[in-house]
């Protein structure tokens, strides 16, 4: 790659060329902003991890960065995004993938020039915009039939999976796309209908790429952050496993939230809470990091067989 | 399905079975399409109705007060559009030469399909990521000041850059190869068919991408909470390292205030403004597609 392409005719002039390496650092500066991001996490979390012990953070169970007993345990916080991740994906993954049937095999070229821009408008509304929405129109609609806290993980849950239901629809129709249509025909030669050859034939022929839109929908909502920090609430709460509704109708604190409300208070600088903003980012990054590069891999499993 | 009904004769009856089956299966799926579109919908006309007699001349010309009756939204107006003009100026040209590099230049090898991971993997990198990224690196090591203009711009402008490239790749894929081999073929060099044949047949699908990532940068908060940008700020910026608050910001502090007049006024006031703004934006984005499409 340190060469340039001395065999084709037209990079022969030094002007090429160095249009060839500015371009290049451009395409670099991706990988720069990878290494800046891992190492402007890892280093504030390592000096706040020399303060508390990386076992007391990844099995504490509370949360309290700035009231006294100050503690730095995380599994609150994940807690409250595993809370939010399983809410949305209840509304977001059966939605999202009879959306793509929908489009992919019923909906005629018409419908889906309307449909799918419509669809996408929905990734596209600013998530403060959803956020608010879920607090001043969702809670309380939801709070006529239900005990639920003014914020709470039910109303932010529900706004999550309704942002992330394009992410779902739009991979999966892809990949429900580039099943040949061969299969579908011999399907339909044997007699099935279109409900059977939608969920027989082409739902488990596009499975590695539903299952990457599914995994690539929850990696973004746990980083989701605006919606949750203005309708979840700001309670650090474990998982009570004999009452899991009670984390949907009480006020929680998912991972994202808790970095908002260190971010939006007044101890910027060296203190130690400032310094759990980078050890959460970090369990942040990590986590959303490795669920896209899952995402990638099984992706790319259904492009090769198919195209 | 069939193999549930093996037993029956192949009459009617099975044909009806799963014709109801296949028709309210339809239904189903169509119903599960129009959900997300009908809640938004609904969710809009309600914040649009909330902000009829609050979104008003003074509401956009005044600066934030603490009375629900007198407050603004200028300075957030004028913060977004501020931060969103830097943001245009750094993405632009940086996606757009990483896209020639990658699409014209960048053989197959390792490193290419590296780069490529990498920017499919920073394109899901959470935003309030993103947030401490600015914190770390603009406002810590360069020392751009906490909340201003340049700290923010720069922090979103790396965040939307993986859309920008991404996008802008797309574009200077669809330029059909026959046209760069024509251009080759007069004896043109590889930097002059760039120049001359590639980029300004892409260049209605570069824009498209970047104003509809634009649209997307303005809408973000958590990257500027993260880097300590004021969420009320009661003056215009006027320098690249003034203290900026931006709409999104002015729309979460108001959100948090308990006043109905807040709740169901001013915010759906500032909710209708930056939605207008977003649909300004995504329509010139459109149109410009359009053009496009039809001189092809």
């Amino acid at each position: 790659m340190s060469q340039p392409d001395f065999s084709h005719d037209a990079s022969r002039t030094a002007r090429g060329t160095a249009f060839r390496y500015l371009f290049m650092l451009c395409a670099l500066l991706s990988i720069l902003t990878t290494v800046a991001i891992i190492l402007t996490l890892l280093i504030d979390a390592v000096d706040f991890f020399a303060q508390v012990s990386p076992a007391e953070f990844l099995t504490g169970t509370r949360w309290s960065p700035t009231n006294e007993p100050i503690a730095f345990g995380v599994l609150p916080l994940i807690s409250g995004t595993l809370v939010i991740t399983v809410g949305s994906a209840m509304v977001a993954l059966p939605i999202g993938l009879l959306t793509a049937i929908y489009l992919s095999e019923y909906a005629t070229d018409r419908q889906r020039s309307y449909l799918k821009p419509a669809l996408e408008v929905l990734a596209g509304v600013p998530t403060v915009v959803y956020g608010y929405f879920a607090l001043v129109y969702i809670t309380p609609a939801l709070d006529t039939f239900l005990p639920l806290s003014t914020f709470n993980g039910l109303s932010a849950s529900i706004m999550v999976g309704i942002m992330i239901i394009p992410m779902v629809s739009s991979i999966s129709e892809d990949a429900m796309s580039a099943v040949p249509d061969s299969l579908r025909q011999a399907s339909y030669g044997l007699g099935a209908t279109k409900f059977t050859v939608s969920t027989s034939v082409v739902v488990p022929a596009a499975l590695s790429g539903i299952f990457s839109s599914f995994i690539l929908a929850l990696s973004r909502a746990i980083g989701e952050t605006m919606i949750v920090a203005i309708a979840a609430g700001q309670t650090p709460r474990m998982v009570d496993l004999t009452d899991p509704a009670g984390m949907f109708l009480n006020s929680i604190q998912p991972m994202t939230s808790a970095m908002v409300q260190i971010g939006t208070g007044d101890i910027v600088g060296q203190g130690e809470a400032y310094k759990s903003l980078f050890a959460v980012g970090l369990t942040l990054f990590v986590i959303t990091f490795v669920m896209n590069l899952i995402s990638e891999f099984v992706a790319s499993r259904y492009r090769e067989v198919y195209r | 399905m069939a193999a549930d009904t093996r037993d029956e004769p192949a009459d009617s009856g099975f044909g009806q079975i799963s014709r109801t089956k296949d028709v309210s299966f339809r239904l189903l799926a169509l119903a599960a399409t129009l959900v997300g579109i009908v809640s938004l919908a609904a969710l809009l006309l309600n914040v649009a109705v909330d902000a009829v007699g609050w979104l008003d001349w003074q509401f956009l010309t005044n600066p934030p007060h603490p009375d629900p009756f007198q407050a603004g939204f200028l300075p957030a107006l004028v913060g977004s559009v501020a931060i969103m003009l830097v943001i245009a100026l750094i993405t632009f040209p940086l996606g757009v030469g990483a896209a020639i590099y990658l699409e014209e230049y960048a053989d197959d090898g390792y490193l290419t399909r590296f780069i490529q991971l990498n920017i499919a993997n920073l394109a899901g990198v959470p935003s309030v990521v993103y947030g401490l990224l600015g914190l770390g690196l603009f406002v810590g090591l360069f020392s751009i000041g906490y909340g201003t203009v340049l700290a923010a711009a720069f922090t979103i402008a790396l965040l939307i850059l993986p859309i920008v490239i991404i996008s802008a790749q797309e574009a200077i894929r669809s330029v059909p190869d026959s046209q760069r081999q024509a251009s080759y073929g007069m004896g043109a060099t590889k930097w002059q068919t760039i120049r001359n044949v590639v980029l300004p047949r892409a260049m209605p699908g570069i824009m498209t991408g970047t104003i509809l990532a634009l649209g997307r940068a303005i809408g973000e908060t958590a990257p500027l909470i993260m880097i300590a940008a004021p969420t009320t700020v009661f003056g215009l910026p006027n320098g690249p390292f003034s203290k900026v608050s931006a709409m999104p910001l002015q729309i979460y502090n108001w959100a948090s205030y308990p006043q109905t007049e807040f709740q169901y006024g001013v915010v759906a006031a500032g909710v209708v403004t930056l939605l207008v703004v977003l649909l300004t934006i995504n329509s010139i984005a459109i149109v410009i597609r359009n053009r496009y499409q039809q001189r092809t």
